[in-house]
């Protein structure tokens, strides 16, 4: 049973919705959920699409400008939609997703709700290679100074910001990070099933890339990872019961979603990772720094 | 300060130039009808502290709320070191060296008491993007958070989340947290809520340990033990209203500050 999820498929969908966890969740971590992933991910896809198919790009120039695309895209809604909180934002997120998808659909050049055709070039092993430099770079992330700045603005934004933190500069900067990923991972997406069209990018989709981090944990990078691959692999797991089981696999799959926000609402995997402990042992004599500091 | 065996504070031996840090003019705040500060004018000097007292309501916290960039003035001006700071954004308050600790202590509980610490280091809150980029957290960064952990007495508990520390030292690693932004004003919104006889004991000499760190000190607090102990000047609020001014031995016997206090138990203050 296991060795029938691991097909060309599964490896990439799977690999897609870790990177889309991951945007939610760079986002999420300096305090905004955004419903706005469905929308990035289009963004990427069609910007990608168009180089490749009508321009005759390759695939990593086409996907770079896909991201830049999101990352621009995503400061330019950042900046005025950062000034609202909770419910709000959500609702502006939302709006996006429901903005860029009817955006699109009314642009003749790409198809209009027809979509493009002809994306190609993403192999599982592209998409299995960008999860874990994508990965190792949110590991870096969470041991530097940074993820401290972020869990600050995330725990306390007021008084982060009286220690000096600029919390626009920090939200906005994971939100637009969040959405070159999301972006990203549209291009990944798009150029492996190779058709693509806006009903791919509605707001369903946007939810269900929250609800990986959500299900998952939001505080570690381990957390979407988890989220991600259940929520992909469960429905292929509960296909191999028969078609019976498939039907309804939603529902089973949402009920154990609803529990699962009863009794544990921080998610599966909670733990936060700290980003350094301190070296108790091997501490320098302080009577020195405090010599050194009286001097300055 | 650096040379001047026991430090003992005795009214009028500053050690500072003197000159004004922080200037207030004729500053107010109004919410909705009340008039939680009407018209307050005062100057914190360089190398001084500075005690504020005054019954509940009285309005000075809402004064270090203005100071700290928290809330905005409805009139009036704060400069600090001659630049206007009153409507600056919260963060750029913080980064020109003003640094305060709260009432109810705002800790970031999630994180060891150095990771609150480190979150503080000034050259990390200014530069973000460096800050990512230096993997190897710079050693220096980590000495200097350790060096506060300690002068705070703290080094035994950098590895405990600051959620489960005793009062005390939640009280400590948030004065550690301020000193980590290197500021040069430091308001501590009373410090001394909450402790016992010792407590209060050990942490006037945790402040002066650090006061040789800031340019000023200005210092909200009942308890008037720590207030003899560690100011050089004191004001005294009423109804948003400075009432009096001077060193501790005037204002305490000021009639108006007596009449304030009158009928007020200090131990419930806070």
């Amino acid at each position: 049973m296991i060795a029938n999820l691991l097909n060309g498929d599964n490896v990439v969908f799977t690999g897609v919705n870790i990177i889309l966890a991951w945007g939610v969740y760079l986002s999420l971590m300096t305090g905004t959920l955004t419903f706005a992933m469905a929308a990035f991910m289009a963004i990427g896809a069609y910007v990608a699409g168009v180089l490749t198919v009508n321009f005759g790009w390759p695939l990593a120039p086409a996907a770079l400008a896909g991201m830049a695309a999101c990352f621009f895209g995503g400061l330019m809604v950042g900046f005025p939609a950062l000034r609202v909180r909770g419910l709000l934002l959500m609702l502006v997120t939302t709006g996006v997703t429901f903005s860029v998808q009817v955006g699109i659909e009314n642009i003749e050049y790409v198809g209009g709700v027809q979509g493009i055709r002809g994306l190609s070039g993403t192999t599982p092993a592209i998409v299995a290679g960008s999860v874990f430099v994508i990965g190792g770079l949110l590991w870096i992330l969470s041991h530097s100074p940074l993820q401290r700045i972020f869990d600050a603005a995330r725990e306390d934004e007021s008084v982060a910001a009286s220690l000096g933190i600029n919390i626009v500069f920090v939200r906005v900067a994971g939100f637009a990070v969040g959405a070159a990923l999301a972006g990203y991972a549209g291009v990944l997406w798009g150029h492996y099933v190779f058709f693509i069209a806006p009903q791919n990018f509605g707001i369903l989709e946007s939810v269900f890339f929250a609800l990986f981090v959500v299900l998952g944990g939001v505080n570690n990078m381990w957390g979407p990872v988890f989220g991600a691959v259940i929520i992909t692999l469960v429905p292929e797991i509960a296909r191999e019961f028969g078609s019976g089981f498939a039907e309804y696999r939603q529902l089973f799959f949402f009920g154990v979603l609803v529990v699962l926000l009863l009794f544990r609402s921080q998610g599966v995997l909670s733990f936060r990772t700290i980003s350094l402990k301190a070296p108790i042992k091997g501490l320098r004599p302080v009577t020195s720094v405090s010599e050194e500091r009286a001097d300055d | 300060m650096t040379d001047s065996g026991p430090e003992t504070n005795p009214p009028g031996t500053l050690d500072g130039t003197g000159k004004p840090v922080l200037e207030i003019d004729s500053l107010t705040k109004a919410f909705g009808g009340i008039q939680a500060i009407d018209g307050v004018s005062l100057t914190v000097n360089d190398g001084e502290i500075l005690g504020i007292v005054g019954p509940n309501g009285a309005g000075k916290t809402v004064l270090i709320n203005m100071v700290s960039g928290f809330y905005r003035p409805t009139s009036g001006s704060i400069r600090f070191n001659g630049q206007k700071i009153d409507g600056l954004p919260l963060h750029k308050v913080g980064r020109l060296g003003i640094a305060r600790t709260f009432q109810n202590i705002r800790l970031f509980n999630r994180m060891t008491a150095l990771e609150n610490v480190l979150t503080a280091i000034k050259q990390h809150t200014t530069h973000p993007i460096l800050a990512a980029l230096a993997f190897a957290p710079s050693r220096q960064g980590i000495d200097e958070a350790m060096e506060l952990l300690d002068l705070m007495g703290l080094t035994a508990r950098a590895n405990q989340g600051a959620g489960e520390l005793p009062y005390g030292d939640a009280r400590r690693l948030e004065i550690a947290r301020a000193l980590a932004t290197k500021p040069k004003l430091l308001l501590l919104d009373e410090p001394a809520a909450g402790m016992n006889e010792q407590e209060t004991g050990e942490l006037i000499e945790d402040i002066r340990k650090v006061r040789n760190r800031l340019d000023a000190i200005a210092l909200i607090e009942h308890d008037m033990t720590l207030i003899r102990a560690l100011s050089d000047r004191i004001i005294a609020m009423n109804y948003g209203k400075i009432v009096a001014e001077g060193s501790s031995k005037e204002v305490l016997s000021h009639p108006e500050v007596v009449e304030a206090y009158l009928g007020t138990d200090e131990e419930e203050d806070g």
